[in-house]
């Protein structure tokens, strides 16, 4: 069933940003720690585990499926919602800071990206 | 009857169809007028952000086209409840040995990328003519993202022009970042789960991340979105306490 997925799925979602909430009130910031994280890695253990209950039947995973397909779709949404008349009115610094930051950020990439754990 | 409160009723209806047809036009754009150079996606979020200039143009929200009533829907299709829900959605295909693999460097990215935008921040702050600790603390934090700097800002009690350009500051983070990732991916080797974990931790800002990573390679944004995560979280604890004792120590 496909409505099961998507319960699975909603699960995961609700018990991530819950705890990230949580986490973040323990710490004493106003905002979420890692909600969309823990969000992910429960989603995946859980996942696993339906599988080997073999309760993941027919159309089961349709309903998380549809979700990340409508991942693009949804981005583009945000995008167009952006505060984007706001980073051009507000001077040069805005522009200046913000993209200084990124051109650093993408030197850095590659620098990092060469750190390895190796096992 | 009236036509757009019709459409403002069926709000999120009608941002599908509407994101359908942007979807149609960049998808066009992108195979008859570019030879497919650029991606439909990166075009239509391209699109998306011509349209946010556009609609705060005309109503001097802060919402982007959303507050035009007719695109009233965007608020909640485009809002952080749907693309957390699509982000984690994309779980599924992550692989557990190369999330471990790249750990280490996700971890060090993550606190690089919070320091050096502080740091950044700071310096053009200082650029600029600022020079008490509060504002300069408040500018760094909105480097780090648009969440970061209001927060930031209130804590340290910094003036609301100072908190404002701190907003604009990581709203044009999140811009360039969108924009330039699908550019600039192939040179940075942005393309593969490691690098993209890497990239999550220096860039920080979700929405830059999750539109960069989204136009250039669906593939690689659950490994993005992981580090990133933490990022806005841990600033708001870092930025006014131990990034601002330590700055104010400097000075």
């Amino acid at each position: 069933m496909l409505i099961y997925g998507l319960g699975l799925l909603a699960f995961s979602y609700l018990a991530g940003q819950l705890f990230g909430d949580f986490l973040g009130e323990l710490i004493g910031v106003q905002a979420n720690v890692g909600g969309v994280g823990f969000a992910m890695l429960l989603l995946v253990l859980l996942h696993n585990y339906f599988q080997k209950k073999q309760w993941v039947k027919a159309n089961f995973d349709e309903g998380i499926g549809f979700w990340s397909n409508m991942y693009i779709p949804v981005i583009v949404a945000m995008s167009a919602s952006q505060n984007a008349l706001l980073a051009f009115n507000k001077g040069v610094l805005p522009i200046v800071a913000g993209t200084l930051i990124v051109i650093i950020g993408f030197l850095l990439v590659p620098i990092i990206s060469k750190i390895k754990t190796t096992p | 009857m009236n036509l757009i409160s019709f459409f403002e009723k069926n709000g999120m209806i009608t941002s599908f169809l509407i994101i359908a047809l942007i979807m149609l036009v960049a998808e066009q754009i992108s195979t008859r007028l570019l030879r497919k150079k650029i991606p439909g996606s990166a075009i239509a979020i391209l699109l998306g952000l011509i349209l946010a200039y556009y609609g705060g143009l005309l109503t001097g929200g802060e919402k982007g086209i959303a507050d035009l009533a007719f695109f009233s829907g965007f608020k909640l299709v485009g809002g952080s409840m749907f693309r957390d829900f699509c982000i984690v959605s994309t779980a599924l295909g992550v692989s557990f040995p190369v999330m471990l693999q790249a750990g280490k460097a996700g971890i060090i990215s993550l606190v690089l990328g919070l320091v050096v935008s502080f740091v950044v921040g700071i310096c053009v702050g200082l650029a600029f003519g600022y020079h008490d600790a509060e504002s300069l603390a408040t500018i760094g934090a909105g480097t780090l993202t648009f969440i970061v700097g209001p927060v930031t800002g209130s804590a340290l009690g910094a003036s609301s022009d100072v908190i404002a350009l701190s907003v604009a500051t990581g709203v044009v983070k999140a811009i360039v970042v969108t924009i330039f990732t699908p550019l600039i991916a192939a040179k940075i080797k942005l393309d593969n789960p490691h690098s993209a974990m890497v990239f999550g931790g220096i860039m920080g800002t979700t929405s830059g991340v999750a539109a960069g990573l989204a136009a250039t390679d669906q593939k690689l944004v659950p490994y993005g979105a992981l580090t990133a995560t933490f990022y806005t979280g841990l600033g708001c604890l870092l930025c006014p306490s131990v990034f601002y004792l330590a700055l104010k120590a400097l000075m």
